[in-house]
């Protein structure tokens, strides 16, 4: 029988939660005994080849790229979670929501005390290449349907890890007090 | 000596002294009953419904309902369990509780009942208010988007002249906790602190004192809230 296949992504998040897919320390050999990774930044495999058992996904949806990588990965993956505060309720970046995007724009490009004097021009970023910025940060399962949800910041190695193992391997799911945390 | 009465939570055969509210006689027989607005010292207001019981088959506050002979309490039964996780998510998603950034993570009380009922995601959406920040006062900031109305601050009189530091202003979903500008200038330091202990969420806080303790040592990292009063058991 051929190995679960993993996939995972960082949407709007700061890799931490990937970081912490990383600590789960010597696991990570058991790890690719038990597992194959198929889209992900820990391979750098950049497009799906295959369809996934596995998808895990760090960061909430701040921008139109977010939404479209999220909608990729809930067709080529069979079960999705949401990894860590950004993916489940937004997280730091969602700390704009509730001030109007306009606010948000002036002050990084026009007001700040970082751009007041450098942008003579008034220029805001505005290219076709740019994704385009939400009018808030959108928790990952306010987009898509989500499976499991592991909360932290990061989620500790060992959520991880538990998690992991009871889906591939089809046991009960430890979840000692040490482990559910949210920072 | 005050009469002893005798009565059961959830079969537990309990003792407990006549006018004794549900949570103190349960504390003293080691049953744990979750509180937030609920501080010893001060009259109850049972505005956060999460120590929800059933008397005799009837929902009720335990914070504010007394203990009367003979009756059947449920508390950790899987329908009270769930009332308790659902009051918990909904003021969770009624305040911004961005847990990494606040400066009360690891010792809030809020926080600590997620632990307690692993709450992996809220089951109602996010609200993400926009309520308007107090950083007036030298020695306090008042973080409203962080504040579940508990009125813990406002029922108890933090000023000696007898004076209330804290006022509840508006109505509905506006409902916010103001803080007096003229009394808050001439906080001591102590009346500061007891003011952030105070608040069980990361609304009041004291400046300058963020994040002094280390990940791992704050209050509610190793052992879940209420475990000291289950140990008794």
């Amino acid at each position: 029988m051929s190995k679960p296949v993993v996939a995972t992504a960082s949407l709007a998040g700061c890799f931490g939660c990937h970081m912490s897919i990383l600590d789960i320390d010597e696991r990570i050999l058991d790890l690719i005994e038990l597992v194959e990774f198929n889209k992900s930044p820990v391979d750098d495999i950049k497009t799906f080849t295959k369809q996934c058992d596995i998808g895990i996904i760090e960061g909430g949806c701040c921008n139109s790229e977010n939404v479209h990588n999220l909608k990729d990965f809930r067709k080529n993956c069979n079960i999705l979670i949401s990894l860590g505060e950004c993916a489940i309720m937004g997280g730091l970046p969602a700390m704009r929501n509730g001030i109007p995007i306009k606010e948000c724009i002036e002050e990084a490009y026009l007001d700040g005390p970082t751009v007041a004097d450098c942008n003579e021009k008034k220029i805001l970023p505005n290219d076709d290449e740019i994704p385009m910025i939400l009018d808030r940060v959108y928790p990952c399962h306010e987009i898509v349907k989500i499976d499991y949800f592991l909360p932290g910041c990061p989620p500790r190695a060992d959520l991880i890890w538990n998690a992991v193992a009871a889906l591939v391997t089809g046991g009960e799911l430890a979840l000692p007090y040490e482990v559910v945390k949210f920072d | 000596m005050s009469e002893q009465i005798t009565f059961t939570i959830d079969g537990k055969q309990c003792t407990a002294e006549k006018g004794d509210t549900i949570v103190a006689a349960a504390k003293k027989n080691g049953v744990y009953i979750p509180t937030l607005c609920d501080f010893e010292g001060l009259k109850p207001a049972a505005t956060c419904r999460v120590c929800t019981v059933k008397v005799n088959g009837a929902p009720t506050t335990a914070c504010s309902a007394t203990v009367s002979q003979g009756v059947e309490i449920e508390s950790n039964t899987e329908e009270i369990t769930n009332i308790r996780k659902a009051v918990v998510e909904m003021m969770f998603v009624e305040g911004n509780h961005f847990c990494p950034a606040c400066e009360k993570s690891g010792s809030c009380d809020l926080q600590a009942l997620c632990y307690k009922y692993q709450m992996m995601v809220p089951r109602y959406d996010f609200t993400f208010p926009r309520k308007e920040l107090d950083a007036t006062s030298p020695k306090l900031l008042i973080e409203k988007n962080r504040c579940i109305l508990c009125k813990r601050c406002v029922r108890s009189s933090i000023t000696t002249n007898g004076k209330s530091l804290f006022a509840v202003a508006k109505r509905g979903n506006k409902t916010v906790i103001q803080m007096d500008k003229t009394l808050a200038a001439d906080l001591s330091e102590e009346q500061a602190k007891e003011a952030m202990e105070l608040c069980p969420v990361g609304a009041i806080l004291k400046k300058e004192t963020g994040f002094v303790t280390p990940i791992g040592q704050r209050k509610y990292d190793a052992a879940p809230i209420g475990s000291d009063i289950e140990s008794n058991a």
